[in-house]
């Protein structure tokens, strides 16, 4: 068995390679450097390409170049990092070019600091840059996952020729567990779109403009039933005690751990407590939620940020049940004793 | 002389990318450079038999259709980026002839840092850069490039370098770098003038066939339309005014001794990417760790300390093996700062269930290999907890009467080894062998797998059999 202990940042660029990843641009920031460290060391090993480029702009471009060589091509960051990535991811988005982007979110607004948060929800699972795309979004939950999704997210990208996130936090990234690893890729789709300096390829054109009002609304009603076709097939989610759960939590990410245990706890003591943990936030698993609607008394949103996948649920839950939040920020963790007191209160109160 | 008259062989014959229902002409304007330059381009490509090869790379700009008229691969890109696109797509397929084709704003203004790096990197690629002085698609605004004194949209009254500074000459900037082979700066005014862009266009493209080589060509053009110029008037204009600010001319050429740039890679067999990697199959020995399995066994510890004891290592043994006894591991730094120097903490978790939250908030042991660590993290401890903590560096002993309390005189006894910084591993020792859940045999066998620092493995194998000997002393 090829198991091996290590970092979840060093996990998603196993992965990438495994899957078949041939080149990654990017920019240090902490806690996600040790992605471009594990690149350097590993994407021209295995005939690759790895350069950091001179800012975070510039990575999202080459990205954008490599993509459009149809290259599987990823570049990862933190919070601000992306943030000045946005442009070109919509770039991306706009001429479908299929990329991999992790981000290891840290403390935000502004330099904010570098302790694990969730606060990147909003910008990358509601596209971010300017105009009408969305991104698919993994969230691992553990080091196995980063490696894992490494490998789905080129799948995904591909399938659908459209950006595809790894949204983590600087727990998950800097943490260590054991790995065991898939078998390398060995079959990779043709991309006929691409351009890549031969004949078969001199008539293709990667472009995002449309000047003729009429173009750009066709072409942003294609993206639309692309995403629609993403949310019917592509929702991945974990559901753990759910079945005759009355109190649902719910968590991505490094939360959904902390979630977990917190579960056990309490079923311990006789409560009817179960997880569903978006495993893709984009697509959202909407229906599921709408589900459990049904059988629960309330829903419990815990995330370490201002609250904005709990938006999300509520347009999911559209006023049949309650949706309470209970968040930290500023790189605090919540701890289990905050979360089983919120949640015994919630159950006086509710 | 019809032949001068023939349209290039890399341009569409119809432009069906073109809305509307001219599909002839193209969208410049007349008397602008951008004509010219693009049939340079193309009789250069088609000359050197690569039109196949060629990815043009668009900008934003009123090139930002060249797709229209090239039949070659194209690539439009964002505003300022082309030579970052470029650098993606000349790595994924060294034998193209990748063209990033930038006008002034794109080039000089947004995008100084991409043309300044991938110059620097000496991508190979061509790099043509239209300097006409003003921003012609968003409707006359100042240019980097703007003489002063010259009226534009946002410069009224005439640019006013205390207020905007001066025209950049990038040409002689991109010249002061290593890496470009060949920087030249021409301009499309008269034939002649328009003949000696020609020699430079080629020159530079060869230059990429040839030898992966960077290579920049500033190109002086004229914008009659936001310039407010006929035709003819712009082209003097350039000659006359333009070219006083920005001379003509070679600015660098290493052409001669460049040696050129492999820029192939190598072909990797697949079945090699986990040696590649470094992925190596544990093997557990089950017969030998099966007498310390335990039905249920979970330990969350805090181990803390000073940077530079070996904190974050200490914890990161402990968790792997952990792991080659089958056991399910976490292992979370206190990241960040605070990994260079000053207190650093970790938190392991090892148990044979199923790890929910890597974080060890109440731990149920502490390592405490300082004493800042033992008056931070003392109370945390669980009742019936564990304290380990190095007597001989810690002046206090703790004070909770609850938890079973360990002083093991780490730094000390590593002092005997020979080098205080095995302290760790004789606590990694000692823990081992207080709660018995890991073979020694199996930790000291496969220690040298464990460690990145091979030199050490020998000084810490004598370490953790010193751990280990102390607790049996203890027990016994």
């Amino acid at each position: 068995m090829a198991k091996q202990f290590l970092k979840g940042n060093e996990a998603v660029v196993k992965g990438a390679v495994l899957a078949g990843c041939q080149s990654y641009y990017g920019y240090p920031i902490t806690p996600a450097s040790e992605i471009a460290h594990a690149a350097a060391l590993y994407l021209p090993a295995s005939g690759g390409t790895f350069v950091q480029a001179e800012s975070e702009v510039a990575a999202i471009n080459m990205v954008y170049g490599a993509a459009a060589a149809g290259e599987r091509v990823m570049t990862a960051s933190s919070g601000p990092g992306i943030s000045l990535k946005q442009e070109g991811v919509s770039y991306c988005a706009g001429a479908e070019l299929p990329c991999v982007i992790v981000d290891v979110m840290r403390g935000g607004p502004g330099l904010g600091n570098i302790a694990p948060e969730q606060g990147d929800y909003n910008q990358v699972v509601k596209g971010g840059g300017h105009g009408n795309y969305k991104n698919i979004v993994l969230a691992p939950n553990s080091v196995q996952e980063m490696c894992d999704f490494g490998m789905l997210a080129f799948e995904l990208a591909d399938k659908y020729r459209n950006p595809v996130y790894v949204l983590t936090d600087g727990f998950i990234g800097q943490m260590m567990e054991p790995v065991v690893f898939p078998e390398p890729v060995n079959q990779f789709p043709e991309k006929s779109w691409a351009i890549k300096g031969t004949a078969k390829t001199a008539n293709n054109l990667i472009t995002s403009i449309e000047l003729d009002p009429d173009d750009l609304e066709r072409h942003n009603q294609k993206l639309q039933q692309k995403y629609a076709i993403i949310e019917e097939q592509e929702v991945r989610l974990e559901a753990y005690r759910l079945n005759d759960a009355e109190i649902v939590l719910m968590g991505f990410g490094i939360i959904s751990r902390i979630l977990q245990t917190i579960i056990d706890t309490q079923r311990g003591m006789g409560v009817k407590v179960g997880l569903l943990r978006p495993i893709t936030l984009f697509p959202f698993p909407k229906k599921k939620i709408a589900e459990l609607t049904k059988q629960a008394k309330f829903f419990l949103v815990v995330e370490m940020n201002n609250g904005q996948m709990v938006d999300d649920v509520r347009l999911a839950v559209a006023g049949r049940k309650p949706v309470y939040l209970y968040n930290r920020m500023g790189g605090n963790v919540p701890s289990e004793k905050e979360i089983n007191d919120e949640i015994l209160k919630l159950m006086r109160s509710v | 002389m019809n032949n001068i008259l023939q349209k290039s062989g890399v341009f569409y014959d119809v432009f069906e990318r073109k809305p509307g229902t001219d599909k002839i002409t193209t969208t410049y304007c007349p008397g602008c450079g951008h004509g010219n330059l693009h049939k340079l381009i193309a009789e250069a490509l088609v000359d050197f038999g690569v039109t196949d090869r060629t990815i043009m790379i668009s900008p934003v700009g009123c090139s930002v259709f060249a797709y229209y008229y090239f039949h070659t691969g194209n690539v439009q890109v964002a505003h300022g980026r082309a030579p970052a696109a470029a650098t993606g797509l000349k790595r994924a397929h060294p034998e193209a002839v990748v063209i990033s084709y930038q006008g002034d704003g794109d080039l000089a203004a947004i995008g100084t840092a991409e043309i300044i790096h991938a110059a620097n990197r000496g991508e190979g690629i061509t790099v043509f850069f239209v300097n006409n002085a003003i921003y012609g698609m968003t409707g006359g605004q100042m240019a980097p490039t703007t003489l002063i004194g010259q009226k534009t949209m946002t410069t009224p009254h005439g640019r006013n370098s205390i207020n905007e500074g001066f025209p950049i000459g990038m040409s002689e900037i991109i010249a002061t770098l290593n890496a470009p082979v060949y920087v030249e700066r021409v301009m499309l005014g008269d034939t002649k003038s328009i003949m000696q862009a020609r020699q430079a266009v080629r020159k530079a493209l060869k230059l990429q066939i040839e030898k992966n080589a960077f290579s920049f060509i500033e190109v002086l053009s004229a914008c009659p339309s936001n310039l407010k110029m006929s035709a003819f008037r712009s082209r003097q204009w350039i000659s006359e005014v333009l070219q006083k600010q920005f001379p003509l001319g070679v600015k660098k050429d290493v052409s001669e001794t460049f040696p050129g740039k492999d820029l192939k890679r190598p072909t990797i067999d697949r079945s090699q990417f986990y040696k590649i990697l470094n992925i190596e199959p544990i093997a557990v020995d089950v017969e030998k760790i099966a007498p310390y399995k335990k039905s249920t066994f979970s330990a969350e510890i805090k181990v803390a300390g000073f940077g530079g004891q070996g904190i974050l290592s200490l914890g990161n043994v402990l968790a792997e093996m952990g792991m080659r006894h089958n056991y399910e591991v976490s292992w979370l730094p206190s990241y960040g700062p605070e990994m260079r120097g000053g207190t650093a903490n970790c938190s392991v978790k090892i148990a044979n269930r199923k790890i929910g939250s890597p974080l060890v908030a109440s731990p149920t042991v502490l390592i405490a290999m300082n004493r800042p660590s033992l008056d931070k993290f003392e109370n945390d401890v669980i009742s019936d907890g564990i304290i380990i903590y190095d007597d001989s560096i810690i002046d206090r002993a703790p004070l909770r009467q609850d938890v079973r309390v360990l002083p093991i005189p780490a730094t000390k006894m590593a002092d005997e080894l020979g080098n205080s910084k095995a302290a760790n591993m004789i606590i990694v020792g000692a823990l081992i062998e207080y709660l018995g859940f890991m073979s020694i045999e199996v930790v000291l066998n496969s220690l040298g797998d464990v460690l990145k620092r091979k030199n050490l493995v020998d000084l810490n194998q004598k370490a953790i059999n010193k751990g280990v000997d102390f607790i049996r002393k203890l027990k016994s």
